[in-house]
């Protein structure tokens, strides 16, 4: 009970900055739009944008599903070639090694670039015929360093677990699968949360990339809702929304690494 | 036939429980055991003392199968450790073994019952209810019973060795090896798992302690031995080893040792508890 007491206005103090971040970009929001309300000649601006309002809203919805199927694929990649770092087979290791190092240290628009050119416009499997789509060649894109990151992440978390750990458990009889299982994998779930979040986040940022090969995402949209409209101050406004709602998306995420951080800073 | 049964019920009363035979293991280039021979029998206390290095957890390591011998035999209550091949066989021997680290080595993810309730309700099969009566009356018996739903990290390290000691037995073992049990602790806390660990030996359980606490030893010791160098340099009951050793080697690192226990003024908080606890013996 004293700890949560304690834990509890801390936890306030912390969440201050966050909250005192939407507070401003809120009121900036309103103060802009007063503004344009009470110019009358502004009105327009107000009005493209509540137009335009539902192809934004579709375009991040593009983001989002980029972003989601990215981390899903990079994920499972990961962690299947994440105990590969670990094989005991050296060669193996050494194939493993040079995938994860190539694709962690490539530049997201590099690799988003590379998929959308190397890859096919589509695959023939026997007579059947399957578009590859831009925004999967994308996804492909940010998948890739995604996997190569969680398969480093696993590495580390499993390296991060002393030996000492594998010794308790095969003392009190535990087999190597059980250790693995029971001992092992939990302790690294913990360890591998918050660096899995923060990749989220930065893979989801990457998802603009998208609009550079023609898929059309938030930002796309942004452009061509401004190159459309033609208004100086539309164009601000836009951006300025692009950044609320790329914040609304990513703000969360990171919200929540924080909290797991602390929640599992046990050891 | 009543000769023959009597003569099978007989003997496992004079096979030692554990018997090390000229065992001899190195760690590449550097020989860490040079023939070790060393027996204990059911309900024995055995100490094994020596200087930091002369292969003393190694011993206890091997045991338990941790680590294997190049060379010697190592019987287990009928068991040959050195020639375990499968994870099976290891498994079947662990299940009769603790083992309680330096280091406590708890899981820190668990809570302290669940540390005591997992190995019983995984590796022997016992369900949940009963494994944590069990865990609770081990914690009452290490006078731990209000830490149940604490984690590791939230306890002393005198707190953590006595939940290790409790986890080790809830898989009711034939034997248990306590491998410097109380090195990592604050002078403050030894007292408190040694007297868990006195509570044991009373009660009968077969214990090996590898231990620098000398008057421990020849507290609760039916035999102690003395390594240096990878070899038992001198063995025999406590009282003999440690009031008339033979062996100038055993001499000099009783007088070195015992000394520094007995100077206060030099090391007065590292004394205080030993001095306390066995007043008796001084």
């Amino acid at each position: 009970m004293a700890t949560e007491q304690l834990s509890l206005p801390l936890a306030n103090a912390r969440r201050q900055p966050g909250a005192m971040i939407t507070v401003i970009a809120v009121g900036a929001l309103l103060a802009l739009c007063e503004r344009e309300i009470v110019s009358h000649a502004h009105n327009v601006t107000l009005v493209a944008l509540v137009t335009w309002a539902p192809s934004l809203g579709k375009a991040l919805w593009v983001n989002i599903e980029i972003s989601l199927l990215a981390i899903a694929l990079g994920t499972l990649a990961g962690l299947t070639l994440g105990p590969l770092l670990l094989s005991p087979l050296r060669v193996v290791r050494a194939v493993t090694r040079c995938y994860v190092q190539l694709f962690r240290n490539a530049p997201l628009l590099v690799l988003i670039y590379f998929s959308t050119y190397v890859f096919p416009f589509e695959i023939s499997i026997g007579h059947h015929i399957l578009p590859f789509p831009d925004w999967f060649k994308v996804t492909l894109g940010l998948a890739l360093p995604a996997s190569a990151n969680v398969a480093e992440i696993f590495r580390g978390a499993i390296q991060s677990i002393p030996h000492a750990q594998w010794d308790a458990a095969r003392s009190l009889a535990f087999g190597r699968a059980q250790v693995f299982r029971l001992i092992i994998l939990p302790q690294c779930v913990k360890r591998m949360l918050p660096p899995w979040m923060n990749l989220y986040a930065s893979i989801t940022m990457g998802t603009s990339l998208a609009s550079l090969v023609g898929v059309h995402d938030l930002l796309d949209t942004a452009q061509v809702a401004s190159n459309t409209v033609a208004r100086a101050d539309f164009t601000v406004l836009v951006y300025f929304t692009v950044l609320g709602l790329f914040f609304v998306y990513c703000y969360p995420i990171a919200r929540i690494t924080r909290r797991l951080e602390k929640r599992y800073a046990f050891n | 036939m009543p000769s023959t049964d009597t003569l099978l019920a007989a003997r496992p009363a004079l096979q030692p429980l554990v018997s090390l035979r000229d065992v001899h293991l190195s760690f590449g280039a550097n020989p860490v055991l040079n023939g070790i021979d060393l027996e204990v029998f059911r309900g024995q206390a055995v100490s094994i003392i020596g200087p930091s290095g002369s292969g003393k957890s190694t011993i206890l390591r091997c045991i338990t199968g941790l680590l294997k011998p190049q060379r010697g035999t190592i019987e287990v209550d009928g068991t040959r450790v050195d020639q375990l091949s499968s994870e099976r066989a290891e498994i079947d021997l662990r299940k009769r073994v603790g083992f309680v680290f330096q280091q406590y080595n708890l899981f820190p993810h668990l809570s302290v019952l669940d540390n005591l309730v997992i190995a019983p309700t995984r590796i022997l099969g016992r369900d949940k209810a009963s494994a944590t009566r069990t865990a609770y009356e081990l914690l009452k018996k290490v006078r731990l019973a209000d830490k149940a739903h604490a984690y590791p990290g939230e306890l002393s390290g005198g707190q953590q060795q006595r939940v290790a000691i409790a986890r080790a037995l809830a898989m009711q073992p034939d034997l248990i090896l306590f491998d410097e049990v109380t090195s990592a602790l604050d002078p403050e806390t030894v007292g408190e798992v040694l007297t868990v660990i006195r509570d044991l030996v009373k009660e009968g359980m077969t214990c090996v302690l590898v231990t620098h606490e000398m008057r421990f030893a020849e507290e609760v010791s039916d035999a102690v031995y003395f390594t240096e160098a990878g070899v038992i340099v001198e063995h025999g009951p406590a009282q003999h080893l440690f009031r008339t050793p033979t062996n100038p080697r055993t001499r000099a690192f009783l007088t070195r040792t015992l000394s520094t226990t007995n100077d206060q003024d030099k090391n007065a908080a590292r004394a205080a508890i030993p001095l306390k606890l066995h007043n008796f013996a001084i």
